[in-house]
């Protein structure tokens, strides 16, 4: 067995509210190799964003925490970058700059301005996004500003790459190709990934392993489904794999016959 | 019908005109009111692009074919009708008032005479006490600029800690909310026996009117920014400083501005009465001094100028505010 990379042990957070103490999450327990792609997928509201978040350090843990390579994690850091749901590119940067900012920030003392230069265009590229250095946000589509925050958290070569919904807000066609580069960088990079999403398409074609939360309030993980595809994998000659199907299918039963959404009932 | 040739320039003042409108900073009816007067801009303007162009080409393009020329002729009438029709109407009031009813104030054809003797030598200097209009303004505008400079570099640090820090907030809240309402004038007497001078003292005058605007601009510009610039702050472990200078600062630049072009324009109407109670070289005192002299189509005059360099100020501020608006795409 590889030894633990990335552990969420015993985790558990309870927010105050003005109706007392809620529970979000409890008992949390999971443990991820180095170069794992792992998918959370779960009911809205169910605390996926929460877990996240607390290994971003962006949120401490009441019980328990996480532990990447033997260290707690209490505060953020480069070392995990986060690609949030709504891309947060700063607006007055320009697609460039807002990735410059966080190569400046991680390789300031390491690299030369010419390096970090190279590097920002490098991860721009593998992107597919070197057409637009110059424009700023709010002149890019959306699937366009969401490649730049992949860059842009790529960029800082982290060892856990933190995606919450990254392709939550886009159309069909994007979201594929997204998921292609997705994969293809991944393949590449061999960086450890935990990727939140709804799809459960998603889930399937891109992680090794699916952990799918139970409903709140006190949400846990369910059960963890490893998906034993081969890699490189190609989306139109799996739709009809038959293992394929029986993920699916399983991530499907999980959610729709063991785990009834509350609030879509 | 007939197509147009559109030149830039009336592309333009399409543009801006429509861009204008949908600036949030645009407050106040002056504001709203005076670039459109600045650019002649119809004020009945529709929103349709078609429309416009098909109006306002021909002001671009004068050599237009016979058929335009109605267009032409009606586009001119809609644009300068309404403005020359308010302006006719004051006249009219004006002529009538100083003909029938206050002999003391001079009609409008005295005073335009009046206003081409004054404007004849505008920086003319015949010792400390008498000097030209050009100079007055000067010295007032100086007063206003140093001021309001001063009430920034005060204003936005301040306004910054204000909106990043809930004690400070606290600390600071009270006071503010005392202060804020009081005529700036009332603190004349305090900075005459602060600074035992006219100038400084008028100058201070300007800075307690100006910070308001600016502190609580600011502040509010700083708690309407997004978490999640601040997590991508975090996530990268920017320090203090690098926050304040990468994301603070460039994400309140358009409030920043917005507190910064409102306090100029009362900072220009405060220097007005706070120079009538100094006296001095000043526009202020200019006019106290000429109704002193019973000179009342100077004070005619002066009026017309202040507003004048009110709205260049104006200008120069929305110049400046649009360049900073990030979104507003690219510059
Ligand atoms: N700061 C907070 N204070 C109180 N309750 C919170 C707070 N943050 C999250 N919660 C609650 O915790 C639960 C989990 O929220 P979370 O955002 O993690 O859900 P999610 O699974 O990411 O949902 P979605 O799929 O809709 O993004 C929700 O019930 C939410 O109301
Ligand atoms: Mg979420």
């Amino acid at each position: 067995m590889n030894r633990t990379y990335l552990q969420l042990d015993h985790l558990g957070i309870t927010f105050p509210t003005p109706k007392g103490p809620f529970c979000a999450l409890q008992d949390v327990n999971l443990r991820i190799d180095k170069g794992e792609f792992i998918a959370i997928i779960g009911h809205s509201g169910c605390g996926k964003s929460t877990v996240l978040n607390i290994v971003a350090g962006l949120l401490r843990a009441t019980v328990g925490g996480a532990i990447l390579e033997n260290r707690e994690v209490t505060e953020p850091g480069p070392e995990r970058a986060v690609v949030f749901q709504n891309h947060s590119l700063l607006p007055w940067l320009t697609v460039y700059d807002n990735v410059r900012i966080a190569v400046d920030k991680v390789f300031g003392a390491r690299k030369t301005k010419q390096e970090r230069d190279a590097w920002t265009c490098h991860n721009l590229e593998l992107v597919h996004m070197e057409h637009a250095l110059d424009k700023r946000p709010n002149e890019i589509s959306g699937g366009m500003k969401q490649r730049v925050g992949i860059a842009r958290a790529l960029a800082m070569e982290p060892k856990v790459l933190l995606m919450d919904e990254p392709f939550g807000a886009l159309d069909a066609l994007t979201r594929a190709h997204l998921q292609d580069s997705l994969m293809e960088i991944h393949g590449k990079l061999g960086n450890t990934v935990l990727m939140i999403t709804h799809d459960v398409d998603e889930a399937v074609l891109l992680s090794d392993r699916i952990v799918m939360m139970t409903t709140g309030p006190a949400a846990t993980i369910g059960e963890v489904l490893d998906v034993g595809l081969e890699r490189p994998r190609d989306r139109l000659s799996l739709a009809a794999d038959a293992d394929y199907n029986h993920y699916r299918a399983e991530v499907l039963r999980f959610l729709h016959a063991r785990q009834r959404n509350p609030r879509a009932a | 019908m007939t197509t147009h040739v559109l030149s830039p320039d009336v592309l333009n003042d399409g543009r801006t005109d429509s861009a204008r409108s949908q600036n949030p900073a645009g407050q106040g009816l002056a504001a709203q009111a005076a670039p459109a007067a600045r650019e002649g801009v119809p004020a009945v303007a529709e929103p349709q692009d078609g429309a416009r162009k098909r109006r306002s080409a021909p002001q671009g393009d004068p050599p237009a074919g016979n058929a335009a020329s109605p267009n032409w002729a009606e586009a001119i009438i809609r644009a300068t009708l309404p403005p020359l029709l308010t302006f006719g109407v004051v006249l009219g009031i004006w002529a009538f008032i100083s003909a029938a009813i206050v002999p003391d104030i001079p009609g409008p054809g005295a005073t335009f005479e009046h206003a081409k003797e004054v404007l004849a030598d505008p920086f003319y200097q015949a010792g400390p006490n008498d000097m030209g209009i050009g100079w007055q303004v000067l010295f007032s505008l100086s007063r206003v600029l140093s001021g309001f400079a001063l009430a920034a570099l005060v204003g936005i640090p301040l306004g910054l800690l204000i909106g990043m820090s809930q004690p400070v907030r606290r600390a600071l809240g009270p006071l503010i909310q005392i202060l804020r309402p009081v005529s700036p004038l009332a603190w004349l007497p305090i900075g005459l026996l602060l600074f035992k001078a006219v100038n400084p003292s008028a100058v201070f005058v300007i800075f307690i009117t100006s910070i308001w605007p600016i502190i609580l601009n600011t502040a509010a510009g700083v708690q309407a920014i997004p978490q999640d610039y601040l997590n991508v702050a975090k996530v990268l472990q920017l320090g203090r400083w690098d926050v304040t200078r990468k994301i603070l600062l460039p994400a309140t630049r358009p409030h920043i501005m917005t507190g910064m072009r409102l306090s100029l324009g009362i900072g220009w109407m405060v220097i007005v009465a706070a120079e009538m109670l100094t006296g001095g070289i000043g526009i202020g005192f200019y006019v106290w001094d000429e109704w002193n002299n019973l000179n009342v189509a100077s004070i005619i005059v002066a009026i017309g100028i202040i507003g004048l360099v009110g709205i260049l100020l104006e200008t120069v501020m929305d110049r400046i505010q649009r360049r900073f608006d990030y979104t507003r795409g690219g510059h």
